[in-house]
C-alpha cells in the first residue's frame, strides 16, 4: 500500500487516490494539423522509465483534486508532490 | 532414476553470434528453440539478466486458454494451444500440461451477452467453448458458489474445455534443454544495458558483460522492454505494472478446473503439487519494483471467498509480482521494429505464458526470415498508427 501525500489533504492511504499516468500530456493544439504518427503518440505512446517519472493522481475519497507527483517508478518512493 | 547433472550448458559469452535473444523467460527460450528447429539457426545466445526464467515465468498463474474474442487472437493463441497439447513429447519431457479446461464466469447481463458473443466467435474460428448455466457450471466446478443469493450471483460461464495449466519451470527447463543441445548458448547473469549501432542497423548488443556482436538481435524482455527499447530512441506503447498472486498452502484435490471472472476479479486453479494458486489485476501504477499493494491481494481474496467460500479455510502462504508490459488493446506487440536486425516481442501485459510456445514459433519466423509469420502480422508495432488495433480487453484485460 503506498503512502501518498495529497498536496492538500497530507498523506493518505493509496485506497483514497487514482492514479492518472504520465502528467503534461497537453491535447494537441491544432488536431486537424496532426499526422497519424502524432495522433498515435498522442493516444498511444507513454513515457515509461525506470526511475523518476513524473504522473497525476486524484485524490478521490478526499478533496477530489487532481495533482502531479514525481515518483521513482524502482522504487516506488514519492520525490516531490505539487499542486 | 539418476538426477542428471545439468540440463544446459552454463557457457560464457562469445564475442559474436548470428542471433542474440534478450531474456531467457519462456518465450526467449521458445523462440531460440524453434530457431534451431524450425529454421537451423544454432549459432545463437539467448542473454539473461539474472537466472534462467526467473522473471515472469517463475510468477505467473500458469492458465493456458485460446478463447479470445477476435479472429487475430484466435488464430495465434489457439496455435499456441494445439502446439501445447504435443510439447511434451516434441521436447521429450514433462510439462505436466493438464488440460482440465476453463471456466469463464459471468456475473451480470451485459457478462452473459458478451459471453456468449465471444463463444459463438470461438466456435467460428474452430476454438472449442461453450455457454454453461449455472447448474452445468456447478456440475463441472461442484465447489463454487452459484447461488442466486451470492452478491454477484453466477449466471452462467464460458467454457473451453481443452484449457488448462502447465508447470511453468518444467516448461522453461525443456525449452532450455532442447536450444542447449542445438548447442544455443544460454547465458545468465548477462545483462544487456544498450544495443550496438551502425546507423540505422543494429549489430549487437552491449552486456554487463562486455559487447556481443549479432547479426539479428530479438528482444524478449517483458516488463523491462521499453527500458531497452529507449536505449536506441525507439518507443513502445507499453506501460509496466506490478501483476500480483498469490498461492496457498498444499492442499488435498478440491479443485477440478481453472475458475476466471473479470467481474468479481480473481481467478483460481490447484497447481499438481495442491496449493490454491490466484491472480487478479495489475496494480494501477506504473511500477518496477516487483511488488504490489496489500489491497490488491485483499480485493482478490474476497472474490475468491465469494465464489469458493470452501476456502475460507485456506491460508494464504506466499504472495508476490512480477512487471507487465501492458499495451492500450491488450494484445501484444511480435514483429519488425524501424531499426534493421532488431525484432521485438513485448506487450504480453497478463497474458504471456499460455502463448510461449506459439509465440516462440513466430517469432523465430520472424527473426529467422526478417518478415513476419502470417499469424503475428496482425501484431505489429504499426498498428497503433494505422488504427488496426486488436482489443482484447474483453477476453484479456482483468483475466489471464
Amino acid at each position: 500500500m503506498l503512502l501518498i501525500r495529497c498536496p492538500w489533504c497530507g498523506e493518505r492511504e493509496e485506497t483514497e487516490f487514482h492514479y492518472g499516468g504520465q502528467a503534461h500530456v497537453a491535447y494537441p493544439a491544432d488536431p486537424e494539423a496532426l499526422s497519424d504518427q502524432e495522433w498515435a503518440e498522442y493516444l498511444f505512446f507513454r513515457d515509461n522509465p525506470k526511475g523518476a517519472f513524473t504522473e497525476r493522481w486524484v485524490h478521490s475519497s478526499g478533496c477530489r483534486r487532481w495533482f502531479n507527483a514525481v515518483r521513482d517508478t524502482a522504487t516506488s518512493e514519492f520525490i516531490v508532490e505539487g499542486r | 532414476m539418476t538426477h542428471p547433472d545439468h540440463l544446459w550448458r552454463n557457457p560464457d559469452p562469445r564475442p559474436s553470434y548470428d542471433v542474440v535473444i534478450v531474456g531467457a523467460g519462456g518465450h526467449g527460450l521458445a523462440t531460440a528453440y524453434y530457431l534451431a528447429r524450425n529454421h537451423g539457426i544454432t549459432n545463437v545466445a539467448v542473454l539473461e539478466k539474472g537466472w534462467l526464467a526467473g522473471g515472469n515465468m517463475a510468477r505467473n498463474t500458469t492458465i493456458i486458454r485460446s478463447n479470445y474474442l477476435w479472429d487475430e487472437s484466435a488464430a495465434i493463441y489457439e496455435h499456441a494451444l494445439t502446439l501445447w497439447e504435443t510439447l511434451s513429447d516434441d521436447l521429450d519431457y514433462d510439462i505436466l500440461f493438464s488440460q482440465r479446461g476453463v471456466l469463464n464466469l459471468a456475473h451480470t447481463l451485459q457478462d452473459v451477452r458478451d459471453s456468449v458473443r465471444r463463444v459463438n466467435a470461438n466456435k467460428l474460428n474452430g476454438v472449442d467453448g461453450e455457454w454453461l448455466t449455472p447448474e452445468e457450471v456447478a456440475k463441472i466446478c461442484p465447489i463454487l458458489n452459484v447461488s442466486p443469493d451470492a452478491r454477484y450471483p453466477v449466471l452462467g460461464g464460458t467454457w473451453q474445455p481443452r484449457a488448462g495449466i502447465a508447470k511453468h519451470d518444467h516448461v522453461a527447463w525443456a525449452f532450455a534443454r532442447q536450444a542447449d543441445a542445438y548447442g544455443v548458448d544460454l547465458i545468465q547473469h548477462c545483462e544487456v544495458t544498450g544495443f550496438l549501432r551502425d546507423g540505422d542497423r543494429v549489430v549487437g548488443v552491449e552486456t554487463s558483460r562486455g559487447p556481443i556482436r549479432a547479426g539479428r538481435v530479438g528482444l524478449a524482455a517483458a516488463g523491462h522492454s521499453s527500458v531497452l527499447a529507449n536505449t536506441v530512441g525507439l518507443r513502445l506503447p507499453v506501460q509496466s505494472h506490478p501483476l500480483q498472486a498469490l498461492v496457498s498452502e498444499l492442499l488435498e484435490p478440491i479443485h477440478p478446473t481453472v475458475v476466471m471472472s473479470n467481474h468479481v476479479h480473481v481467478y483460481v486453479s490447484q497447481a499438481h503439487k495442491g496449493e490454491l494458486v490466484m491472480g487478479a489485476g495489475i496494480d494501477s501504477y506504473n511500477s518496477y519494483g516487483q511488488r504490489g499493494s496489500v489491497h490488491v491481494i485483499e480485493d482478490q481474496m474476497a472474490a475468491a471467498l465469494e465464489l469458493f467460500p470452501i476456502f475460507a479455510g485456506a491460508h494464504l502462504i506466499r504472495s508476490w509480482g512480477g512487471i507487465v508490459d501492458v499495451t492500450p488493446d491488450a494484445s501484444p506487440i511480435i514483429g519488425l521494429t524501424p531499426l534493421e536486425n532488431l525484432f521485438v516481442n513485448c506487450g504480453w501485459g497478463t497474458g504471456g505464458f499460455k502463448a510461449t510456445p506459439g509465440v516462440g514459433w513466430v517469432f523465430a519466423h520472424t527473426i529467422a526470415t526478417g518478415e513476419p509469420h502470417p499469424l503475428n502480422e496482425p501484431f505489429s508495432l504499426e498498428r497503433f498508427t494505422t488504427g488496426a488495433l486488436i482489443d482484447e480487453h474483453g477476453a484479456a484485460a482483468v483475466a489471464h
